[in-house]
């Protein structure tokens, strides 16, 4: 889809053989130093040590052309947006919309009409449950989501099913943490009106093969939302491909700032739904009698927008275009493979989520040692990783932990753990 | 920032051979810890004889902070008024948390092996958890409490 991607290759396509070997038709290898040089943060030393962040599925850094856009747009171009007709206004205007088509480009849409600008991928979700679900959900009625969804994809339909009297169905997943195929097709019915599932599991890496989940719903007229929040960094995205309904994720998980996130839509499902909040910049004419609402994609975008955040997430869409989205999954799967090898090989390091198909997150569990001790210890090394409840560490995702020797430091950090607890 | 400050011998053996773990029954009262951040899920139950611990066991799961702690605690109150748990607590919650706390160790025995926890601000509701559900033991039996 995207000119800057040398091949394109979706995530349910991993290439076969042997993965070390680096596969030609994505081009050149990254040149992992010069992209590490681009990212201000990582240039320094915590508790002594240099910093490795593995933290990264929980939110990403940014590149100093990021940082440099938002910077530029606040020192040269601030003004509100489709507002004033004085220059500022317009570079602003410019600039915001500009960001939008980049989003368009990036996820192949038809037209930035499909393209509403929210929070994150949360406001995403919510806004879908309140503004499409809602209105149409009955008692009854059913909402399907899996066993391995983000908070973010479960709660908003909790809530939405308090309100209409639906019900929240789950697909269970399997003990290599895989959305069970089978299952799904016996709980999606004639009752179901919505299919909310992760493209990519934020704890176990998991790659779902929506594709597939997607045909059994469109067989049943159910239309689709796919939370992309963890898909969208690591591999190229084709919405009209993937033939979902909605699709979200946010900025901050892709090189770009937080509180901006995208809601992808079908055009003539964004046009029947009704706006979700009101204010400025989704009305066309107000009187106390009757309000006419502005076109899509404003309508849903009350109040002055995240304008700087807009421009950063456009600068992050430029930055990865810049490399390849091609070549970052082909850099990834050989740190999920180095990392997988390395972590197999510590005693009592039990990786959960094995799924065959993963994006580059690790999630682990050392046997008899909690978590939150693990990362007090991996910290005091210079290495942050997340600690979550269920023992749920995704440990690495992505290209911004650019060097194998990363990895080994991770390891040594962790037999440094068990030397200090054992 | 040492680790072998927080992580002291008197720590790590309590978290590998906690002291007084297991069930209380019958028992006259207990409580549920949780801290929702990081999972940490423990019981504390307590008989009395009048108003002194006669009797104070705990169990759960949880990081090697919150075990350690709760293990000396249930060695440190034993045969105390639910005054003077709470006069303990008051120096315990002062140890972690205040850099230049005028502490009397003797008063703290054990105890103060978690001094080192003051260094890692983040780990200050690990070893405060036990404290917390003791204190609702102690005050209500049955009422989960949390850090949050």
């Amino acid at each position: 889809m995207s000119a800057a991607a040398p091949a394109s290759r979706s995530l349910s396509d991993p290439s076969p053989g042997d993965p070390s070997l680096h596969d030609p038709s994505v081009g050149d290898p990254i040149d992992v130093e010069a992209v590490r040089r681009d990212f201000p943060i990582l240039h320094q030393r915590v508790h002594g040590k240099p910093l490795v962040y593995l933290d990264n599925a929980a939110s990403s850094q940014r590149p100093r052309a990021v940082i440099e856009a938002i910077s530029r747009y606040y020192e040269h171009d601030h003004a509100n947006v489709h507002r004033g007709v004085h220059a500022l206004s317009q570079r602003a205007t410019d600039a915001y919309e500009g960001a939008r088509e980049s989003v368009r480009r990036f996820i192949n849409a038809r037209e930035t009409k499909e393209i509403v600008y929210v929070r994150g991928t949360t406001e995403a979700i919510n806004l879908v449950a309140q503004s499409y679900a809602r209105p149409r959900l009955k008692p009854g009625d059913e909402i399907l989501i899996s066993a391995l969804e983000h908070h973010a994809n479960i709660v908003p339909w909790q809530l939405v099913c308090e309100q209409t009297g639906a019900t929240l169905k789950v697909i269970p997943i399997t003990p290599a943490g895989e959305v069970d195929f089978p299952a799904y097709e016996r709980l999606i019915g004639p009752r179901t009106r919505l299919l909310a599932l992760a493209h990519v599991s934020n704890a176990l890496g998991t790659i779902v093969p929506v594709e597939k989940f997607i045909a059994v719903a469109k067989r049943h007229g159910v239309p689709v939302l796919l939370d992309g929040a963890q898909a969208v960094p690591h591999a190229v995205i084709d919405v009209q491909a993937l033939d979902c309904d909605f699709y979200c994720f946010s900025g901050h998980k892709m090189l770009g700032p937080t509180g901006i996130g995208v809601l992808y839509g079908r055009r003539a499902l964004l046009e029947a739904m009704p706006p979700w909040q009101g204010g400025g910049d989704m009305i066309l004419t107000v009187t106390f009698e009757k309000t006419t609402y502005n076109q899509l994609p404003w309508k849903f975008e009350a109040g002055t927008p995240h304008i700087s955040g807009a421009i950063g997430l456009g600068a992050a869409i430029t930055y990865l275009e810049g490399i390849g989205m091609a070549r970052i999954a082909q850099r990834e799967r050989e740190l999920l493979d180095h990392a997988t090898a390395r972590m197999t090989q510590v005693p009592g390091l039990r990786i959960i989520g094995t799924s065959a198909h993963k994006a580059a997150v690790v999630s682990f569990a050392l046997e008899g040692i909690h978590p939150h001790d693990i990362g007090t210890i991996l910290d005091t090394e210079g290495v942050a990783i997340r600690t979550g409840h269920h023992c749920a560490m995704p440990v690495m995702d992505y290209f911004k932990v650019p060097a194998l020797e990363e990895i080994d430091r991770l390891i040594d950090a962790l037999d440094h753990t068990r030397a200090v607890l054992g | 920032m040492d680790l072998k400050d927080l992580y002291r011998d008197v720590i790590v053996d309590h978290n590998r051979n906690p002291r007084n773990y297991g069930r209380l029954a019958p028992a006259d009262a207990q409580a549920e810890g949780h801290n929702p951040l990081c999972g940490d899920r423990l019981t504390v139950y307590v008989s009395l004889d009048d108003e002194r611990i006669r009797e104070v066991r705990f169990e759960g799961s949880g990081c090697a902070i919150s075990v350690a702690s709760a293990s000396l605690l249930t060695e440190a109150v034993k045969g105390k008024s639910k005054a003077e748990v709470h006069a303990l607590f008051d120096v315990v919650h002062a140890l972690l948390t205040q850099q230049d706390a005028n502490i009397d160790a003797a008063q703290l025995g054990k105890l103060a092996a978690l001094s080192g926890v003051r260094e890692f601000p983040a780990r200050v509701k690990c070893a405060s958890l036990c404290w917390h559900t003791l204190n609702a033991a102690l005050e209500r039996a049955g009422e989960p409490v949390t850090t949050e």
